[in-house]
């Protein structure tokens, strides 16, 4: 019966090398280890030897059996890997494929620069003042040291409504006053975002409304050179450390000494293109130090307080920061333009 | 203001200072060199190709001398000028120039003319197409006579526009020279900022490049002497508004001859943008530029005449009422009470300042002239201006301000200038009313404080030097410095303005590249943020994760496309109130400032359905509604607007759901998302009946009981009034401010529990009436402690739920934070729920 067991034994090796998939495996593992496999029933047979050859036959039977079981989970893992092999191989995607859209929400790009200009500002201690867009004569003007019929009115094409003397801000400065007079006698480190408005037919260059970012530092002791500093920081915390400023004499009638800042320009590198129209040099902002009028007008003693302030429009910046050539798109809200940003 | 420097350096030795320095210097100090250009000479760096550009060849454009005019043998309208220019035989130009006409047939001219000679091989512009291309000179007949150099126009040498005749240079011209260092130039175009009206002259510019370069500055010479007899008795002057008119001079001369003014003359004019019209008024345009003094003539005879056969008398005066004036160009004008004229006893002659009056021009005929020099009020100036939309050289200048002092050089330098280029006598002595003298404005400037403003400490003898080559007369005493403005310098102020203004002009001259830049060293201010732009920021960013794109549109509107809001015979359930209204809009679909940021955007919307199927905007800003004060209220508003389908296409296709159009939840779902992200307090949504929306498809936002804006599915006729195609568009408009000001200032996270959830179905039976939020409503009350979540998962109607009925259905989670709940327990609340639902809803529980 030993022989039996043995012969029993070989054939079931041999057929297990012949399960090649899942369902005839577990074929075979009914026939000869299951329950009623013929393995398990030669076993069972062990009652039928005479007593002195059972414990032989039991050790080589549990032998067998443990074999025939390491055999069968060897041969089972096999063909799984076999499987998972086979599988992997038939599953390959063409990954150049687009994949599933996903519907992005995005900022406009004005909202996008403003941001980043409160950002840089915010670390050098400007906090954000808002404004009204429906300013009177007084403040847009006469308190910014523009009296009525002044040459420097010439500076603003406006937009007045049909009540006497109010209009719409063509510039953010009105915000000064308004900021001075509720901060007055504190010293004063601000930012006054806000739309502008111009009369003027709108075109590739110029705009009925757009952004303007103006700011206000007023104190005790506030420089020409305080502001130099500090507008040259700003330029190049936008636009790149290694980007080269300029100050030049300009004329603003609410800041006096007043000044242009420059910045070389991006597109050509300071060579000369059209959009420096050849100069080499953009310009990014007018600032100057504040004044002597406005600071009065603002609740500030002249003698007493000094201060600088400036002003930029985001859209031009993000015009030269993106390479954009025609302001029509800020307000034309075309998705081909907005989801670019 | 545009600046030849051939005519600059008559005043300032700039000879050895590279252009680029010169044009880098006055940009920095204020004086803005917008563009450049090169007239005859070759552009540095070759030509730019912005505009067409010509550098006269030195071997072949030539300053040549026409010694005889010949008659063309075979035409009329031509002539062959024989042109002597150093070469071995003179050139034979065939040329219909007009100008030498008279010269034909009479042999060899006594002297000859001097003209700009072209040789064979010469590169010029093209006369005849007048486009900036160019033409190279070839030998050909022309009528039968060979020819292959010519005689130029100033068209041809790209100076101006003419090409009536050739250009007849002045005698003194040398022959032979080329016409490149005869009168090549380079003229600077300066972008002059309102208070430079004392660089709005030659003579400015060159003061401040005398002292930009530590230089000397050369006046132009006014000496002449006055043969005539005396002018007082042949003309006076009555000066009615001396407000408005501080200084009025006049001078006569006699005896002139009208003609060409010398061609030195004309190029400069040309150069600097104005066209020549005789000697008399290019005399007075020259001395405008040069000086910056604007200045009249008036043809003296026509006065007399005018006077009735006596001396005139000028007037200067206010309009009365009804008077009219035709001006030099053709225009007959009403004058408004505010202009002040120069008159004299028969009525109006010109708008003082502005522009001169058609009859007493000066013209071919004229012998005598009598010369205006005067000063006006640059106020009155800019009104009138303004009122009559003129924009002269002189109202430039005038409505900038030009000192009273000025008026009495540029009339000595125009007399002189006139005289010189017409002859005559000049008559002794000017009339020289002066009722308003101009004080002289000196400034007590502090030492100290030059420094404390620039942040760079100046001495005394720093100040003094750079402010001396401004021509400020300075003295030191002590700490400080007392400063006499010169008369040209009007932007000038007294006082602590005075000092601001003087700083400035240290500062320029110092050169603001050689400051170096410092850090605020004041004090930082409280720092208290801003919670009205954090916040908003905060509704952008929600709305940005939920999937919003967004836009920004224009403020300004009609009132007829906001109507549009309103579908057609509806009471329209927007605020009736008024707009504010733009006096000057300037076009037609920008004439109000908005009500609502929904017309913008809804247009906005329409113009991207061309390309775009899926739009899905938000916008944040600014309505403008008028009020009892001055100034309107100017409320935050957001606005939501979407439309399409759910989901984008793709390769992939999308599933059934997705492919559908978004409907009203799809927009409920980004409120509740706002909502949610802004931790809102007891929001409540209830149905609306906005005018503007699909009945039955709006819905009402409520925060703490404020009803804070509505939202829904935009009426189908409201779609279609602005042309957004057949799929639902939903749309919102919500109070920014009061939504914001309801944001909590912080939240409470809530505990997690850590033991094990159970969840149960209910669905039950109501009536079609009630609404979904008042089943959760209930729910969550009969909840209690151990309810955590509900949510609906199943709408159902039709059968067998009997009609006016709905089903709903909600999986319920149960959960406790104490231990792991039994499902008796949580049984026992659900059993809870199901009563009140029936008690209260008279729901039936099916589960
Ligand atoms: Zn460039």
């Amino acid at each position: 019966m030993l022989d039996q067991l043995e012969a029993l034994y070989r054939e079931a090796l041999e057929a297990l090398e012949g399960a090649s998939d899942d369902e005839a495996l577990r074929g075979w593992e009914r026939e000869y280890i299951g329950r009623k496999g013929k393995v398990t029933l030669m076993v069972r047979r062990v009652g039928e030897l005479p007593p002195e050859e059972r414990p032989a036959f039991g050790r080589r039977a549990n032998e067998i059996k443990r074999e025939l079981q390491a055999a069968f989970e060897q041969r089972a893992r096999q063909i799984e890997q076999e499987k998972l092999a086979r599988e992997l191989e038939s599953g390959a995607i063409d990954v150049t494929l687009p994949g599933r859209p996903v519907q992005v929400g995005r900022l406009h790009p004005s909202t996008q620069t403003l941001r980043r200009i409160y950002d840089i500002w915010a670390e050098m201690g400007f906090q954000v003042y808002l404004s009204r867009d429906v300013e009177d004569d007084e403040t847009n003007f006469t308190l910014l040291n523009i009296p009525p019929h002044h040459p420097a009115r010439d500076m603003w094409d406006t937009f007045y409504t049909t009540r006497p003397g109010v209009l719409l801000r063509t510039h953010t400065s009105p915000g000064q006053i308004r900021a001075m007079r509720e901060f007055a006698p504190e010293p004063i480190r601000v930012i006054l975002p806000g739309m502008c408005y111009r009369y003027e037919q709108i075109s590739a260059r110029s705009e009925i409304q757009f952004y303007q970012v103006e700011g206000l530092a007023v104190g005790h002791n506030i420089r020409l050179t305080d502001l130099i500093g500090t507008m040259s920081d700003f330029v190049r915390r936008l636009f790149g450390p290694e980007r080269k400023v300029r100050f030049r004499a300009s004329y603003f009638p609410f800041t006096e000494p007043s000044l242009e800042v420059d910045l070389d320009c991006i597109l050509c590198g300071g060579k000369g293109c059209s959009v420096c129209k050849h100069t080499g040099w953009l310009e990014i902002a007018g600032c100057g130090m504040v004044h002597p009028v406005v600071l009065r007008n603002g609740g500030y003693d002249p003698e007493e307080f000094t201060g600088f302030a400036f002003g930029m429009g985001p859209e031009r910046i993000t015009m030269l920061l993106y390479g954009i050539d025609d302001i029509r798109y800020f307000w034309g809200n075309d998705i081909r333009f907005l989801e670019q940003f | 203001m545009k600046v030849p420097l051939r005519w600059l350096k008559e005043y300032v030795d700039i000879d050895d200072i590279p252009l680029e320095e010169l044009v880098r210097r006055l940009t920095f100090a204020g004086l803005e060199v917008a563009k450049v250009r090169y007239v005859g000479v070759p552009e540095p760096g070759g030509a730019s190709g912005r505009e067409p550009h010509l550098a006269w060849d030195r071997e072949k454009l030539l300053v040549g001398a026409i010694t005889e005019v010949r008659p063309h043998p075979n035409a009329d309208r031509l002539v062959i000028a024989v042109v002597e220019y150093g070469g071995p035989e003179p050139e034979y130009c065939v040329t219909g120039a007009p100008n030498l006409f008279e010269y034909q047939g009479k042999g060899p001219l006594p002297q000859p003319l001097k003209a700009v000679l072209a040789l064979e091989g010469a590169v010029v512009f093209d006369g005849h197409k007048n486009d900036g291309s160019l033409m190279k000179l070839r030998g050909r007949k022309i009528r039968g006579i060979y020819n292959r150099s010519m005689v130029c126009s100033e068209r041809e040498l790209g100076i101006s526009d003419e090409h009536e005749g050739i250009i007849i240079l002045d005698p003194d011209a040398p022959t032979g020279m080329p016409l490149q260092d005869y009168m090549g130039d380079i003229v600077l175009d300066l972008d002059l900022t309102p208070n430079m009206a004392r660089c709005w002259s030659i003579v400015g510019v060159a003061r401040e490049v005398a002292a930009l370069f530590g230089r000397e500055l050369r006046m132009p010479p006014d000496d002449f002497s006055p043969t005539g007899p005396p002018i007082e008795g042949q003309a006076a002057i009555r000066i009615e508004k001396p407000d408005l008119n501080p200084r009025f001079m006049l001078g006569l001369l006699r005896g002139v001859k009208i003609g060409p003014s010398p061609y030195w003359m004309q190029y400069r004019l040309r150069l600097a943008g104005m066209r020549p019209i005789n000697n008399i008024v290019d005399s007075t345009n020259y001395v405008m530029l040069e000086l910056g003094e604007p200045l009249h003539a008036f043809d003296y005879d026509t006065l007399y005449r005018r006077a009735g056969g006596k001396p005139p008398t000028i007037i200067t005066r206010l309009p009365k009422p009804g008077e009219k004036l035709t001006t030099l160009d053709g225009e007959e004008r009403e004058l408004d009470p505010f202009t002040i004229l120069v008159c004299d006893t028969a009525g109006p002659l010109s708008l003082a300042g502005i522009m001169g009056g058609l009859e007493s021009e000066v013209e071919d005929t004229t012998t005598n002239v009598l010369l205006e020099a005067a000063s006006w009020d640059f106020i009155s100036i800019r009104r009138t201006m303004k009122a009559q939309k003129i924009d002269s050289e002189a109202a430039a200048r005038f409505s900038r301000g030009v000192h009273p002092a000025i008026a009495e050089r540029g009339l000595r330098r125009c007399l002189m200038l006139m005289q010189q280029t017409a002859g005559g006598e000049i008559a002794s002595g000017v009339l020289d009313e002066y009722p308003r003298p101009a004080p002289t404005v000196e400034v007590d400037l502090p030492v100290g404080s030059v420094g404390r403003l620039l942040g760079v400490d100046f001495t005394a003898e720093q100040i003094v030097e750079l402010l001396s080559g401004l021509e400020f007369r300075c003295e030191v005493k002590g700490d400080v410095i007392h400063v006499t403005v010169p008369d040209h310098r009007m932007d000038i102020g007294s006082g602590l303005i005075g000092q601001f203004d003087l700083i400035e002009e240290i500062a320029r001259l110092y050169g603001y590249d050689r400051f170096e830049g410092t850090q605020i060293a004041d004090e930082l201010p409280p720092q208290r943020g801003n919670i009205v732009l954090e916040r908003t920021e905060m509704v952008r960013d929600a709305l940005v994760r939920a999937g919003l794109q967004e836009i920004i549109t224009y403020r300004l509107t009609t009132p007829e496309r906001e109507a549009l809001l309103t579908p057609p015979g509806a009471r329209s359930d927007w605020p009736d109130v008024e707009y504010v209204r733009l006096a000057n809009p300037i076009s037609r679909d920008k004439v109000v400032m908005r009500h609502t940021l929904l017309a913008g955007m809804l247009d906005v919307a329409a113009s991207n359905l061309r390309y775009r199927e899926h739009v899905a905007f938000f916008e944040v800003g600014k309505v403008f509604i008028p009020c009892d004060a001055p100034l309107p209220d100017e409320p935050l508003r957001l606005g939501i607007v979407m439309r399409g389908p759910r989901r984008p296409e793709s390769w992939l296709g999308r599933p059934d759901d997705d492919a559908s159009p978004m409907d009203f939840y799809d927009l409920k779902g980004v409120i509740e998302s706002l909502v949610e992200q802004l931790h809102l307090p007891e929001v409540t949504y209830r149905p609306s009946e906005h005018s503007s929306f699909h009945p039955g498809r709006a819905a009402e936002l409520n925060v703490s009981g404020r009803n804070v804006g509505v939202f829904g599915e935009l009426h189908p006729l409201v779609c279609k009034a602005f042309d957004l195609g057949d799929m639902p568009v939903l749309a919102g408009e919500f109070d920014l401010e009061t939504l914001i000001g309801l944001i909590p200032a912080t939240y409470k996270m809530k505990p997690i529990s850590r033991y094990e959830a159970i969840r149960q179905d209910i669905a039950l039976i109501v009536d079609e009436a009630v609404p979904a939020a008042e089943v959760e409503a209930v729910i969550w009350e009969a909840g209690g402690q151990l309810l955590r979540g509900v949510r609906l998962f199943d709408v159902y109607r039709g059968d067998p739920i009997p009609p006016g009925k709905k089903n709903l259905a909600y999986t319920l989670m149960y959960q406790s934070y104490e231990r792991t709940l039994t499902t008796k327990k949580a049984s026992k609340v659900h059993a809870k729920i199901a009563k009140a639902l029936e008690r209260r809803l008279g729901a039936k529980i099916r589960a």
